[in-house]
């Protein structure tokens, strides 16, 4: 389908700039429901202009973050700083955040007009400036034929597009969205997070987006929190998060992988190739691993070694050595995706490591089919030591 | 699964679920508004029953539906007491509904929000009158109101009231509202805590996000979407209370003037079934507008 684009991006990361100002500040923030705690002294900095997201299973207290942002909880402990300002004392109704909420919370005696309208109206705007801003959010969201319908009388996908123009038409400074897409089949979905990214964009606005599902948030961010238990795992980038993630947890949360149990052999500082990072030998029930990462895993800790199945090659050849990130096995499944095939290879000592292919050429039989025995071989920088 | 049955829309035992309404209402309904709305046109008699004509069998049909006039509706419109009567019963019936949107939304409102866990001992509570006869529970105001009742005792006892003062509401209107007040307000609140209940509570978040402080918010969220829990139980409340026999006549004044009492009077008082008839035909057409009214709303939510 094409998409018309939004002007070329830009590499943006405030975060890693020694002076940059957070825009919002959560501080010590923790919440407690009598003895539950949703939100365990959590601290999190987010810039200017990113689009935010806090990914984690339902009940990992991402929602409860959110919704004290926003002003419907207060926290237990903490303090929640929007430029620099505490905002413990302002009501809700009077923060510069907008929610996009994942009901969508439209109200239904009202038309959609009238729903964009509600927030400019309480700002008391003239009403020639409010049917001009509803006009260019109804454009926004591609609704213009839809402004006298009721909620009730639309598509979930143009209700959340309804939902989405009232919360951009008073152009918060914050704008929150709890699962805004949760609701919508795929390829709606995709089409949305895109759109998204071109609104805020444009807008220049702060996002924050609460999701479970770990492709949206990598899709549409600029870094993800991944939170667990009421306490934040990692924040980084996508990319960061999806090629180091700093815990097995959030390994497992983020994408396929594989994760073997390992013991560290050897850490010297050893390098095999000039200007790449020492090397880490481990042990995992006789495979011998070599991993360039700087770690300071010492001899005979135990570790976990993760690789993700696209970083495993799969070959029906043995390779020229066998002795190092290399192991044999019998091919036990196939899940074929379209893009790619994923094959499940079940070793001698009877674990299995999953490798994925992509399949570059357009044929029905592939050369590898269940039951082949096939040699697994990963590069040196291919996988990753994780010691928690 | 032996057998299908056949088309189950000509069974008779069918036919005799969906006929049993409608007898119901030709049975206890339209046959009974059809004598009155006969002897309405008939005229008083000194006889067993009280009016002529009588029917007698088809083979007099012709003088019988000559005997039949208007007689009593022209006389209702001569005589201002009826007309009063009505735009009273109106009035009342106006100011108690109000009285009862006044008191029971709150109530209402209230219960909606309460946690659910004690959600049910309030609904409870609401229909715990219920478990004593209506009439008992009036006569039991009578026992407050009363001049040397309850509540001057209470007042005397506070030093609100002097021990010679006593509290003079019995037998006045404001007793009659008092009385309707509290019969009805279980009526009320049950349509509107209905409406309320459902309502989605991230409607209100969402409007308080939007810059809207909770009072507006009511306004403009809450309210109009319990409109028609308001309808309805303004309906409910407002058309048996334009017909309010026993309330008026156990608490309300010499001057309280009530459809209701005035029906009861020509009828056992002055034995003019014609004309009680007639009071009653014109209350029931007084109150078909309310009532249309309140289904039309009703088809518009379902």
């Amino acid at each position: 389908m094409a998409r018309s684009l939004g002007p070329v991006k830009r590499k943006f990361s405030p975060w890693t700039e020694p002076h940059a100002v957070p825009f919002i500040r959560f501080e010590n923030i923790t919440k407690r429901y009598g003895d539950f705690v949703a939100v365990d002294n959590l601290s999190l900095d987010i810039y200017e202009r990113e689009f935010f997201s806090l990914l984690g299973p339902s009940g990992c207290g991402k929602t409860t973050l959110m919704r004290m942002l926003a002003g419907f909880e207060a926290p237990t402990e903490g303090r929640i700083l929007l430029q620099g300002r505490d905002l413990a004392n302002t009501p809700p109704y009077k923060r510069p955040t907008n929610m996009m909420f994942q009901s969508y919370a439209l109200f239904p005696h009202m038309t959609v007009e009238k729903n964009i309208a509600f927030g400019l109206e309480q700002d008391g705007l003239p009403k020639g400036e409010i049917s001009a801003r509803v006009d260019e959010m109804l454009k926004l969201v591609k609704l213009e034929a839809f402004a006298k319908r009721k909620p009730a009388q639309l598509s979930g996908g143009q209700r959340q597009r309804v939902a989405l123009a009232r919360s951009l038409a008073k152009r918060p400074k914050v704008l929150l969205l709890d699962e805004p897409l949760g609701a919508l089949d795929r390829k709606l979905r995709e089409e949305t997070q895109f759109e998204l990214m071109d609104i805020q964009h444009t807008l220049g606005l702060t996002f924050l987006i609460v999701t479970h599902d770990q492709e949206e948030a990598m899709t549409v961010s600029d870094r993800i929190a991944v939170m667990d238990k009421g306490v934040v795992m990692q924040v980084a980038t996508p990319a960061e998060i999806y090629e180091a993630p700093n815990t097995r947890y959030v390994a497992e949360f983020i994408g396929d992988i594989n994760i073997l149990e390992c013991a560290v052999v050897a850490n010297t500082g050893e390098v095999l190739q000039p200007g790449h990072p020492p090397v880490v030998r481990l042990d995992s029930q006789g495979v011998s691993i070599a991993v360039e990462q700087e770690c300071a895993a010492a001899a005979g800790t135990s570790v976990a070694f993760a690789i993700r199945p696209e970083k495993v090659r799969i070959s029906l050849n043995q390779p020229a050595d066998v002795h190092i990130n290399a192991v044999h096995g019998e091919v036990w499944d196939i899940g074929y995706l379209g893009d790619f095939s994923v094959f499940l290879v079940k070793l001698v000592d009877g674990r299995v490591v999953r490798a994925a292919q992509a399949n570059v050429l357009r044929l029905v039989d592939r050369p590898i089919t269940f039951g082949d025995i096939v040699w697994l071989t990963w590069p040196l920088d291919a996988g990753l030591v994780l010691t928690r | 699964m032996a057998e299908i049955s056949a088309p189950t829309h000509r069974s008779p035992a069918r036919w005799l679920v969906v006929a049993i309404p409608y007898i119901w209402l030709v049975l206890f309904f339209a046959a009974p508004f059809f004598i009155i709305l006969k002897i309405s046109l008939s005229d008083t008699a000194i006889a067993m029953p009280p009016y002529t004509p009588v029917f007698q069998g088809f083979g007099d049909i012709g003088s019988f539906f000559g005997g039949l006039d208007l007689d009593n509706y022209s006389f209702l419109a001569e005589d201002p007491l009826y007309l009063d009567a009505y735009l009273s019963s109106l009035r009342i019936a106006f100011i108690s509904t109000l009285l009862l949107l006044l008191i029971g939304y709150p109530m209402a409102l209230a219960m909606a929000r309460a946690p659910s866990t004690i959600r049910p001992t309030l609904m409870m509570l609401v229909i715990l009158p219920f478990w004593t006869s209506f009439l008992i529970r009036v006569y039991a105001w009578i026992g407050i109101l009363k001049p040397e009742g309850l509540l001057t005792l209470l007042l005397q006892t506070l030093h609100i009231l002097g021990p010679d003062d006593q509290v003079q509401i019995y037998r006045t209107d404001w007793a009659v509202f008092i009385g309707i007040v509290y019969s009805y307000l279980p009526f009320m609140v049950l349509p509107l805590y209905a409406a309320l209940e459902k309502m989605d509570g991230t409607l209100l978040e969402a409007a308080s996000d939007l810059g809207c402080p909770p009072w507006k918010a009511f306004w403009r969220i809450t309210f109009p979407l319990s409109l028609p829990g308001v309808i309805a139980g303004s309906m409910i409340c407002f058309i048996p209370i334009t017909g309010e026999f026993v309330i008026p006549d156990l608490l309300g004044g010499a001057s309280t003037l009530m459809i209701g009492k005035t029906l009861w009077t020509e009828f056992f008082g002055n034995r003019d079934w014609p004309l009680a008839s007639a009071v009653a035909v014109l209350l029931l057409l007084a109150l078909v507008v309310p009532i249309v009214i309140f289904q039309n709303q009703q088809r518009k939510v379902t």
